[in-house]
């Protein structure tokens, strides 16, 4: 029995193992490889995606729980890399082997979707969950603080957060998935 | 998004050796999606100038990067030198990774290889000396067609001017009649001051990639009827099979097969997670072997046991025997250090697909002349029908110098007649590491009536890296003393001896290696004996590094930078330490608080000189230094890997901690201009850490901190 949901803004189906972790389902069966493994466990945040509008951890989330739901990964979070923190990562420099740092920019993202200039405090609280074994931690605060400014100015300075681009097309076979939950 | 599966790497077109000039390399499939946008596409076809640089017709310069980037930003730093000397525009540029190839053979190591901070000092020379080779073949070519003399042409921003006539042509007008020429061998290099790209702070060619989610790492790899196994290894190691029951793992849906292998059992699936759900299923009984009674305190027993006995020497100057005698003062101390994993953020993994006449690897190695050795030897081929395709690596730090992945994919792939993919998951990275060792050092120091050292003794004991891959000379393994043996201070009598010591637990290279320990000890002790003397840290440092310059600049530019010396808030204490390695030098003062009630501490803030000769990319090194801050505050504060029954007790992120954001400290770098040949900046700076850190807790508390990680116990 296939499980529908919308992946970064169209209709997906799935017909796999209801307790395969969506993790599994992104990388293997769909052949998208921008969301990480890292520890299985939620420890580490390398698989962190959007599941309607919230930092989810992949890996021990079910495929079956996200029936209806809105995914957002990080191949969905813009296309063309113009995403406020993408923007933002891009001029701080942040990545060094890179490979934590799809989750640091979802957790990012959702982070600024609901607080558009988040404090250091909120930063930390928000970041705790993803581990860099390369050290970035300086720069992803101040990418954080730069991708803020950058939403700002490009919303002429109104206070919402950031939305994704995604988020912001409408798919009509999406509606239809979306109303099977 | 595409349900068709890609190979992250084309198929590569052997260029051969260095002799492959001319050659017109062709069939590049183009970049996959927008994310090689941010460089330049690849071009149709390009021209082979050399092993590194190949010019192509719509003027990109694509650069062959024959070192692994796990993050070092190598990658980047690399393509910097190439268009230096090539005089080519930063936006033509684009790189990929070269293949395994004697051409490629890093002359430190005899093998092709990236790690001991060698990338950027094996590579400063000879790349520097193709790309200036290059730039003459397209300055000469240029010339031919103008039908005028090389001397009145020069090269400049991708194109080759004619200083007469002001005529100019693009590289990619050239490129064809360059590569027919010969290569032209000494040309000469550009001065320093000429330099426009070495040394101004650069963006990583890499970022773009690593923002969209496109980069492509070794557990990204997909191939058209890849299958996807995982292993069920011998939790004790050196362990084997004794037999298995794989009936109720083939009977999961999706589940291919179930093999034996050489490091244990593997299943193979449709996807990862099916073939993880048949492991749980599997019932394997374990031959243990020897190591099954071994636990970190019988090794800890053994190691203290193997340092009461005098061991080869491995540094020796005046009589430390004799001279001890007549000392005024005497110390001693014990320090010790857990193994460590290393925990890089992908685990392990690689791709592998053996066919009849020839085998195909893509892997996040460190390792491609090994990773082609172990591939020929498993597959049955020749080394010269094994392609290696390097990855992006996700986090390296020694651990990919190991080819322990590698042989388990080719072995999978021959087993099955497919491509596979491989997958460790954490708790198999964690558990089946070649840790940093563990380590033990013995002290004592001789002090004058003045409270100087006049003598210093050292004995360590520990297992040997290098013992793994064969006998050791003399007993003697440089990477388990360095940084002991090379005690930079001022002492006249000194002796340090090793004592070699299997433990039955697999050693390998861990971010800086053998100083990573040492550099505790070392700047530990040193601060016992000054507080043994009655003389402040630094100034003792100060004083006894008087005749080492690059020690001293360090020291003190770290001192001064954190107000050594001027009272700190209340609370605040200080540490201070510095260290050699790799040719680098560096000093850290650390501060900090602790709550003795709660036995906790806070690191505030990282004061970093560092000198590592001539720097490429400024903001490489300053990236480096603040992820090996972090990387070693992780391991002080928490890193131990033990042992219990010859197992490995921690699994995961909650039982094996990491530093994360909130505890991330203020880091101040200051970076010493310096016109020595450049070093590697991955590692260097991190041996001084751990003894600052510590020095400062003993500055808190009264309480010298011997054995790693910090304990609660510690800051009662």
């Amino acid at each position: 029995m296939a499980i529908q949901f919308t992946l970064n803004g169209k209709a997906q189906a799935v017909d796999v193992n209801p307790d395969m972790p969506l993790l599994w389902v992104l990388r293997d069966t769909l052949g998208m490889t921008g969301t990480k493994f890292g520890c299985g466990m939620a420890l580490c945040g390398a698989c962190t995606v959007h599941v309607d509008g919230e930092a989810t951890r992949s890996c021990v989330t079910p495929i079956s729980s996200i029936s209806g739901k809105k995914i957002t990964t990080i191949e969905g979070l813009s296309p063309d890399r113009g995403h406020p923190v993408q923007r933002a990562w891009i001029e701080v420099d942040v990545p060094q082997c890179g490979y934590c740092q799809s989750g640091q920019i979802m957790s990012a993202s959702a982070l600024l979707s609901k607080k558009a200039q988040p404090s250091d405090a909120e930063i930390d609280a928000a970041m705790k969950g993803n581990i860099c074994r390369c050290g970035t931690y300086e720069r992803i605060r101040e990418a954080i603080h730069r991708a803020a400014q950058l939403h700002t100015a490009a919303a002429g300075g109104e206070q919402t957060g950031v939305r994704e681009a995604a988020e912001n097309q409408r798919d009509p076979e999406a509606a239809v998935v979306g109303g099977a939950a | 998004m595409s349900l068709t599966p890609v190979v992250n790497r084309r198929s590569f077109l052997k260029t051969g050796a260095a002799g492959a000039t001319g050659l017109l390399i062709g069939f590049y499939l183009p970049g996959t999606a927008a994310g090689f946008a941010a460089t330049p596409a690849a071009p149709e076809a390009m021209v082979s100038l050399n092993a590194w640089i190949h010019v192509g017709t719509d003027d990109t310069v694509t650069i062959f990067i024959d070192k692994s980037e796990m993050g070092q930003s190598i990658l980047t730093g690399l393509a910097m030198i190439a268009a230096e000397e090539l005089e080519c525009d930063w936006k033509n540029v684009r790189t990929e990774f070269a293949p395994a190839d004697k051409v490629y053979i890093n002359p430190r190591f005899g093998v092709q290889g990236t790690g001991g901070s060698s990338g950027t000092p094996t590579s400063w020379g000879p790349l520097r000396n193709a790309s200036a080779s290059a730039r003459m073949m397209l300055t000469q070519a240029a010339a031919k067609q103008w039908g005028v003399p090389t001397s009145q042409c020069r090269a400049e921003n991708s194109t080759i001017l004619h200083v007469p006539s002001l005529r100019r042509l693009n590289y990619g007008n050239v490129a064809d009649a360059a590569g027919k020429l010969p290569v032209p061998q000494n040309v000469p290099l550009k001065e320093p001051k000429q330099f426009h790209t070495i040394g101004k702070p650069t963006k990583r060619l890499d970022t773009p990639q690593k923002v969209d989610g496109t980069a492509q790492y070794g557990i990204d790899s997909r191939l058209p009827g890849m299958l996807y196994a995982v292993v069920e290894r011998c939790p004790v190691f050196g362990g084997k099979v004794a037999s298995f029951d794989a009936g109720r793992a083939k009977a999961i849906s999706g589940v291919k097969d179930v093999i034996q292998i050489s490091t244990g059992i593997a299943v193979i699936a449709d996807n990862t997670w099916t073939a993880m759900q048949g492991r749980k299923a599997l019932d394997v009984k374990w031959d243990e072997g020897t190591n099954a009674n071994v636990s970190s305190a019988s090794i800890a027993k053994l190691l203290a046991e193997r340092a009461s006995q005098p061991g080869v020497i491995a540094r020796q100057e005046g009589n430390a025997a004799s001279q001890m005698e007549t000392a005024a003062k005497k110390i001693e101390a014990v320090y010790e250090v857990p193994f460590l994993a290393h925990a890089t953020m992908e685990p392990q993994n690689c791709t592998a697909h053996v066919r009849v006449d020839r085998c195909d690897v893509w892997a996040p190695t460190q390792a491609q002349t090994n990773a082609q050795s172990i591939a020929a030897k498993i597959s049955g081929l020749e080394p010269k029908s094994v392609f290696i395709h390097t990855t992006f690596l996700g986090g390296g730090f020694g651990r990919r110098f190991e080819i322990d992945f590698v042989g388990e994919a080719v072995e999978v792939s021959k087993a099955m007649n497919a491509p596979v993919k491989v997958t460790w998951s954490r708790e198999d990275d964690m558990q089946h590491d070649y840790y940093r060792t563990v380590s033990h050092a013995r002290f004592t120091a001789g002090l004058n009536a003045e409270g100087w050292p006049m003598v210093w003794t050292n004995r360590i004991a520990c297992p040997s890296i290098l013992a793994r891959f064969g006998p050791v000379k003399d007993n003697l393994d440089g990477r388990s003393v360095e940084g002991c043996d090379s005690v930079p201070y001022d002492i006249p009598n000194i002796l340090v001896d090793y004592q070699m010591t299997d433990v039955g637990i697999p050693v390998g290279f861990w971010r800086s290696v053998g100083n990573s320990q040492n550099g505790f000890f070392l700047e530990s002790f040193i601060d016992e004996v000054a507080t043994a003397g009655n003389k402040d840290p630094y100034e003792l440092r100060r004083r006894l590094l008087s005749k080492s310059p690059r020690h001293f600049a360090v020291l003190q530019t770290a001192a001064q930078n954190a107000g050594w010396g001027k009272p700190l808030p209340s609370g605040r204490f200080r540490g201070i330490a510095v260290v050699s390695a790799y040719s680098g030098y560096v000093a850290h003062v650390i501060e900090i608080s602790v709550d003795r009630k709660d036995r906790t501490l806070k690191v505030h803030r990282v004061v970093c000189a560092l000198d590592c000769g001539r720097i490429v990319n400024p903001s490489s090194i300053d990236a480096q230094a603040r992820s090996s801050i972090i990387y070693v505050l992780t391991a002080a504060l928490y890193g131990a890997i033990t042992i219990d029954q010859g197992r490995v007790q921690q699994h995961n992120f909650n039982d094996y901690q990491m530093l994360r954001i909130h505890e991330t400290p203020q880091m101040d770098v200051h970076v010493i201009s310096s016109e020595e040949p450049p070093t590697g900046a991955g590692e260097f700076v991190v041996p001084p850490i751990a003894p600052a850190l510590c020095n400062a807790i003993f500055a808190a508390t009264g309480k010298r901190v011997r054995r790693l990680p910090v304990r609660p116990e510690d800051l009662a």
